[in-house]
């Protein structure tokens, strides 16, 4: 247990009267790639926002980098290295590529308060490193990210997460919204972070994109984590009969 | 739902047979394709982009050349310096509106606030004794003032920018009245009047003033943090919020700009007519936004730039200078400006439209593709 870099032990958190989440534990060690799956309203997101900071839990707690933390807003744990990727992914469209990719983070030439002078030159040459690291394919640096493809736009919002020195990269339903291609081009994306030996927790509604992404699967069913299994272990029938809570699969139907 | 079972098998026949291969093989296929239809939409939004801020820029050679034409007086240079003193005060305010709108919000007090600055800087020289340069800061200050307290309505009170500047409006001109007595402040210093009026060689110093507000602005919308975060702000509140740039206080900073501007807009023209005038200021507004969104200012925020106030502002001026050379009735100017302003916002919305529609069709195409695989 000692080993994991972001562990979660206990986590409840009520809505009202309903419990989002009841007593989960979750952990993820350095360079693991883990999925969490569970239906609609099983607690998932509730779980991403605790983790990242967007909610704070009403009970438990939870360990980063050998340390318990209490994250009180999103950037509260940006700063202490895990990058959330929204399924917003909160891009500023008008902006180009690299202003985006240092959105909140600019380099400056000189210091002066909110006259700082932007440092463009350093933060072009370093975008080009964080595409290319992270295998993203943007031909035209300056482009506004606004007439841009759904993958490239992923392919942007995870190269922020992934080149700013992140120690967990929570990717939110990164191809949701995209199509095959798309998806194939950031599923690719997603191996190169795995090569990296970055680690990345993902939502994810796409079994099979699970299966083939992911070390461990975690499921959570009506706020309560029913287990983790080892991807290598286990079958995609067995996730699903844990995510519905069914003994064998009976005429579910699931995307 | 009966084939959900099914779909399970198959699900994980393609996680052990050919899902990552075959991913694999896509992925080869599509950056070309990805790429050359980005470069495609790119390319066609930067034209949208320059489109109205050329077309404004023709627009007014346009009317120039055939001013010239008509009017023999139109060009010489007493006429062409009387239009960019005329046009100056108007320009520097539209640099602050346009900044206002990069942030997706508005100031509808900038006229009024002019007014305030200028009778109240206009009072301190006259009545107080103040030394003009001093009292020009203070009008100028005053106007970073009422800059300040709209910030903090749009950004503490979170009051929507088009009401809390409409308070502004009313709070800023009926001071301007009460302070005065609704009677102008004559009797001002020559040395503060050459602000409005005096010439450095051929040059009129109004244009000087412009001129240095240009290149100050210019610098800070493109090459400074402030400039940075307002069309991050403007562009996607949200998404600015969650990388960490303090939306709040950079947007009172704008504000604060926004009102320090027409402060010094409205010491420039009272400078102009030697005399603090109440009245200075009924439309400013309206002219300043119109000269944002002439050329280019996008009220739904994130674009918006220094040299299309500039053209914009000129061109309602040029307008302007022109029904009067051709001795047009004086009330058909502001016709034809709102007719002008009607044009730039329904292009702005037009642009728009044709974005999200084409997000849309995306979208469509995406979904219908899944479907198929």
């Amino acid at each position: 247990m000692a080993d994991a870099i972001l562990r979660a032990e206990g986590i409840s958190k009520w809505f009202g009267g309903v419990a989002a989440l009841q007593d989960v534990d979750f952990e993820i060690a350095p360079g693991e790639h883990a999925a969490l799956v569970g239906d609609n309203g099983a607690g998932k997101s509730t779980l991403v926002k605790v983790l990242t900071g967007a909610e704070r839990p009403d009970g438990g707690r939870i360990w980063f980098d050998g340390q318990e933390r209490h994250f009180h807003s999103p950037l509260d744990a940006r700063r202490a290295g895990i990058e959330t990727v929204y399924q917003t992914l909160a891009l500023a469209d008008h902006l180009d590529v690299v202003a985006n990719l240092f959105l909140g983070r600019e380099k400056y030439r000189v210091r002066l308060g909110p006259f700082s002078v932007l440092n463009r030159s350093a933060m072009r040459a370093e975008a080009r490193k964080m595409l290319e690291s992270t295998g993203v394919h943007i031909p035209d640096l300056r482009s506004s990210v606004m007439g841009m493809s759904g993958g490239q736009r992923q392919g942007v919002a995870i190269a922020r997460a992934a080149g700013m020195g992140s120690q967990v990269i929570v990717l939110d339903e990164p191809t949701a919204a995209l199509g095959v291609q798309e998806t194939a081009r950031v599923e690719e994306i997603i191996r190169g972070l795995k090569r990296r030996g970055v680690t990345m927790l993902m939502v994810s509604h796409n079994l099979r994109q699970v299966f083939d992404l992911v070390d461990t699967i975690w499921v959570l069913r009506h706020g309560q984590m029913v287990g983790r299994r080892d991807t290598s272990e286990v079958s995609p029938e067995e996730i699903v009969s844990m995510i519905t809570g069914a003994d064998r699969v009976t005429g579910l139907e699931f995307t | 739902m009966n084939s959900g079972g099914q779909s399970v098998a198959t699900g994980a026949d393609m996680t052990r047979t050919g899902g990552a291969g075959g991913g694999r093989r896509v992925g080869e296929e599509s950056p070309p394709a990805g790429a050359r239809r980005a470069r495609g939409s790119v390319l066609r939004q930067r034209l949208g982009d320059l489109v109205s801020q050329a077309a404004a820029l023709a627009a007014l050679i346009v009317i120039a050349v055939v001013l010239s034409i008509l009017s023999p007086r139109f060009l010489s240079y007493l006429n062409l310096s009387e239009v960019v003193v005329e046009g100056a005060v108007t320009a520097i305010i539209a640099v602050g509106a346009t900044l206002v709108i990069v942030t997706a919000g508005v100031d509808l007090s900038v006229g009024s606030v002019a007014a305030l600055s200028g009778v109240l800087g206009a009072m301190l020289m006259v009545d107080a004794h103040l030394p003009w340069p001093l009292a020009t800061v203070a009008g100028v200050l005053l106007g970073g003032v009422a800059g300040l307290v709209n910030g903090a309505l749009v950004s503490w009170v979170r009051l929507a920018p088009f009401i809390a500047t409409l308070g502004m409006m009313g709070v800023a001109r009926g001071l301007t009245f009460m302070s005065t007595g609704a009677v102008a402040v004559y009797g001002l210093p020559p040395g503060f009047n050459a602000l409005g009026q005096g010439y450095l060689g051929p040059i009129p110093v109004p244009a000087i003033c412009l001129v240095g507000v240009i290149v100050v602005f210019a610098f800070i919308f493109t090459r400074t943090k402030l400039g940075r975060y307002a069309y991050a702000i403007g562009s996607n509140k949200d998404s600015a919020r969650l990388m960490g740039i303090p939306v709040g206080r950079y947007l009172v900073l704008v504000y604060v700009l926004q009102g320090l501007l027409a402060g010094f807009g409205g010491m420039i023209a009272t400078a102009r007519v030697s005399s603090g005038q109440p009245n200075f200021g009924t439309g400013l507004e309206l002219e300043a936004i119109a000269a944002a969104v002439i050329g280019g200012a996008s009220l739904f925020g994130g674009q918006g730039t220094v040299s299309g106030a500039i053209i914009g502002a000129f061109l309602i001026q040029v307008i302007r200078d022109g029904s009067v050379l051709l001795d047009v009735n004086i009330y058909l100017q502001d016709v034809i400006i709102g007719i002008v302003v009607w044009i730039a916002v329904a292009w702005d919305y037009f642009r728009r439209r044709r974005i999200t529609e084409r997000t849309r069709g995306i979208q469509q195409s995406v979904r219908q593709s899944v479907r198929a695989g």
